[in-house]
């Protein structure tokens, strides 16, 4: 077992990573890489903490043993790590409360966030009206008209939604925009990224406060079958609830990882987010890792029926695990992920993400070329009410 | 060409005692046509040199202004290949320092290396990239220096002392104060503590100081340029060349460079 301590002191994970950004945001970037590096060693910071992840979100979540699914794929025993039962109902909230204690601890108060469907935006306005920080989120402007409720449920929790009309109006201009918000309110504001994407020390700290998902599941299917999983699977966007199953299973070399990237129509069309697939290397958002642009370097617009995996970047952890070959990443098309969240929703009553469809639609390839003495974990990383309205309208269109 | 160039021009505007003046423009925006056009014009109206915006899609260090003008600009087919290409088929008819600026993602597509050799052959002076920190320059600082490209690099209010010193004493050609808290474009004004800001990089710096975004008048170049050495100016030009109004591009540098109205 070789021992993994990734990402080096530059912010590297192999040749991926960095800190690109402008001079302006150094000095936050570093402050903010201190701060946090202190606060995970402060048993004052870590308990407190742990105390929000227990009474506020309700941790720990359930290792669900997914029987009636295991049985109709008749491969291996599968699990379902029930990050959707998480208050807010997705992972993204772990991430949050974290970075807004260490917003308190920086003595900052004022956050400012970018969001896509609006899932993290919820995530960062909740833990800003619990706290009592003040929010701003930036949206795509196409994001808010097709996520009304959550543009609601953002302002309703005393968050300002700013709209963005620059570019496609999606998460990519939308992240854009908050980085030159930060650059202008640097002093009084932490910027609080949703993914493991970005300039370190975003990716590390993202990863570290995301890991609760992979440590619990460790010692819970330890617990209910006696051994490590076989394989663990999870969605990947800009690649945050699987970098923090991942984490704690990547130096069992026997448990295999996978991760499951957004096809959207077909890699071989132009409207999908496989960022690993298809993408090359680019630096992009201040982190070097494999990215969607065309050959002059202009970043494309990313493309999935998931508005949490449609991002044409991908986390630098993510493209070292894929080049090392630790993790295995592999594309789902929209139509596989649809029919995995029908599928979920009528065998085992869960209604998942469409995120999380990807993760599930994966895993019942997975499942075809294992055995029942075999494990595999699912991270159901959100619930799939979000989506309802979206894949009704979608469904009756066929 | 190169380093040397770049820095000799600047000695020469300062001994005929100019306050220096490098407007930026997007390259591609209005067609490379047009940009010949520009170069000519900008030089005639007494710029010390020009800054040539490489148009990215995501250019989180500019405003508004540039941003539009970058998104006009890839909309014409323009790329960090065809404005080399242009550039190396000019470079005779060409007298002022070329300084392009670009975002690192189309020079680390293009290749780091090759893209400092082609920047030498096509007469290209000196280098701009805002998302390179001290952290990351590694790599394309060698390249340029193989080449004798100036790597022009960006201070901010924000660089605590040390970093300012170390900044500075990098620097090439000029040295690029970012003189206000955010992104490119128009200010009504510079904060207070500019001016402390200021006169502190010109003790650490060997090179001359250029103050930069935020800035669109005579009135506001004079008074930067009375605590460095002149300004650059992005937003208001870029603005100015798109609305076709070359006389007040003309008199924006012309009455920047003097020295005897506020001396």
């Amino acid at each position: 077992m070789t021992t993994y301590t990734m990402p080096d002191n530059k912010g590297r994970y192999g040749e991926f990573g960095g800190q690109f950004v402008p001079e302006l945001l150094m000095p936050a970037l570093i402050e903010l890489e201190k701060a946090y590096e202190e606060a995970m060693v402060d048993p004052s910071f870590t308990e407190e903490l742990d105390y929000y992840l227990k009474q506020y979100i309700g941790r720990e979540t359930p290792l669900y043993y997914a029987e009636q699914l295991s049985k109709q794929l008749g491969g291996p025993k599968i699990f379902l790590k029930r990050e959707d039962l998480n208050h807010t109902g997705a992972h993204k909230i772990n991430n949050t409360i974290g970075q807004a204690l260490l917003t308190i601890r920086m003595g900052k108060k004022k956050v400012v966030a970018e969001t896509g469907a609006g899932q993290h935006g919820v995530a960062t306005a909740t833990v800003c009206a619990l706290l009592g920080l003040d929010c701003i989120v930036f949206m795509g402007a196409e994001d808010m008209k097709r996520q009304k409720l959550n543009v609601f449920r953002m302002e309703l929790l005393g968050a300002e939604v700013r709209s963005v009309s620059q570019g496609s109006s999606t998460l990519k201009d939308a992240t854009n925009e908050a980085l030159r918000y930060w650059a202008s309110h640097v002093n009084d504001t932490h910027y609080i990224l949703g993914s493991a994407v970005g300039p370190h020390p975003f990716p590390k700290m993202v990863r570290d406060l995301q890991s609760v998902i992979g440590k619990e599941t460790k010692l819970q299917i330890i617990e209910q079958t006696g051994k490590l999983p076989d394989a663990v699977v999870a969605c990947v966007g800009g690649g945050s609830n699987s970098i923090g199953m991942f984490h704690p299973f990547i130096e069992d070399e026997e448990v295999k990882l996978y991760g499951a990237e957004a096809a959207g129509l077909g890699v071989e069309t132009k409207d999908h987010a496989a960022s690993l697939t298809k993408g090359k290397l680019g630096i992009f958002h201040g982190t070097l890792s494999h990215l969607l642009q065309d050959e002059n370097g202009q970043v494309k617009e990313a493309f999935s029926i998931s508005a949490g995996l449609d991002y044409p970047g991908i986390g630098p952890e993510h493209s070292h695990l894929h080049v090392t070959k630790r993790a295995t990443y592999k594309p789902i098309t929209d139509e596989e992920a649809l029919e995995a969240f029908q599928f979920l929703s009528k065998t085992e009553g869960i209604i998942p993400a469409l995120e999380s469809s990807h993760a599930v639609a994966l895993a019942m390839k997975l499942a075809k070329e294992m055995t029942s003495k075999e494990t595999l974990v699912i991270c159901l990383s959100g619930r799939g009410d979000k989506d309802v309205e979206q894949v009704k309208a979608r469904l009756e269109a066929e | 060409m190169g380093r040397q160039k770049l820095e000799q021009a600047l000695q020469q505007k300062q001994a005929a005692n100019q306050n220096l003046f490098v407007p930026y423009i997007m390259a591609g925006d209005g067609g490379l046509d047009l940009l010949e056009e520009r170069i000519n014009f900008l030089q005639e109206s007494g710029a010390s040199a020009i800054e040539l915006g490489i148009p990215f899609s995501d250019p989180i260090a500019d405003g508004p202004t540039i941003q539009e003008a970058g998104i006009r600009a890839l909309a014409n087919g323009t790329s960090l290949a065809s404005i080399l290409e242009f550039l190396k088929s000019t470079k005779v008819d060409r007298s002022i320092p070329i300084i392009l600026m670009t975002y690192v993602n189309p020079i680390y597509r293009y290749g780091m290396e090759q893209f400092a050799k082609d920047c030498a052959d096509s007469g290209v002076d000196g280098i701009i990239i805002p998302d390179v920190p001290m952290e990351e320059e590694g790599p394309i600082a060698t390249h340029l220096k193989n080449e004798k490209i100036a790597f022009i690099r960006l201070a901010a209010m924000t660089s605590p002392e040390e970093r300012l010193k170390e900044i500075a004493s990098k620097s090439e050609g000029f040295l690029y104060a970012v003189a206000v808290m955010g992104t490119t474009g128009a200010r009504s004004s510079h904060g207070d503590n500019v001016k402390s800001y200021l006169e502190n990089l010109k003790k650490y710096s060997t090179v001359p100081v250029l103050a930069g975004f935020g800035v669109s008048t005579v009135e506001q170049a004079h008074e930067l340029s009375s605590h460095c050495d002149g300004v650059i100016v992005g937003s208001k030009i870029v603005d100015l060349l798109h609305q076709g109004k070359n006389n007040e591009v003309k008199n924006l540098i012309q009455g920047s460079i003097q020295t005897s109205i506020h001396a």
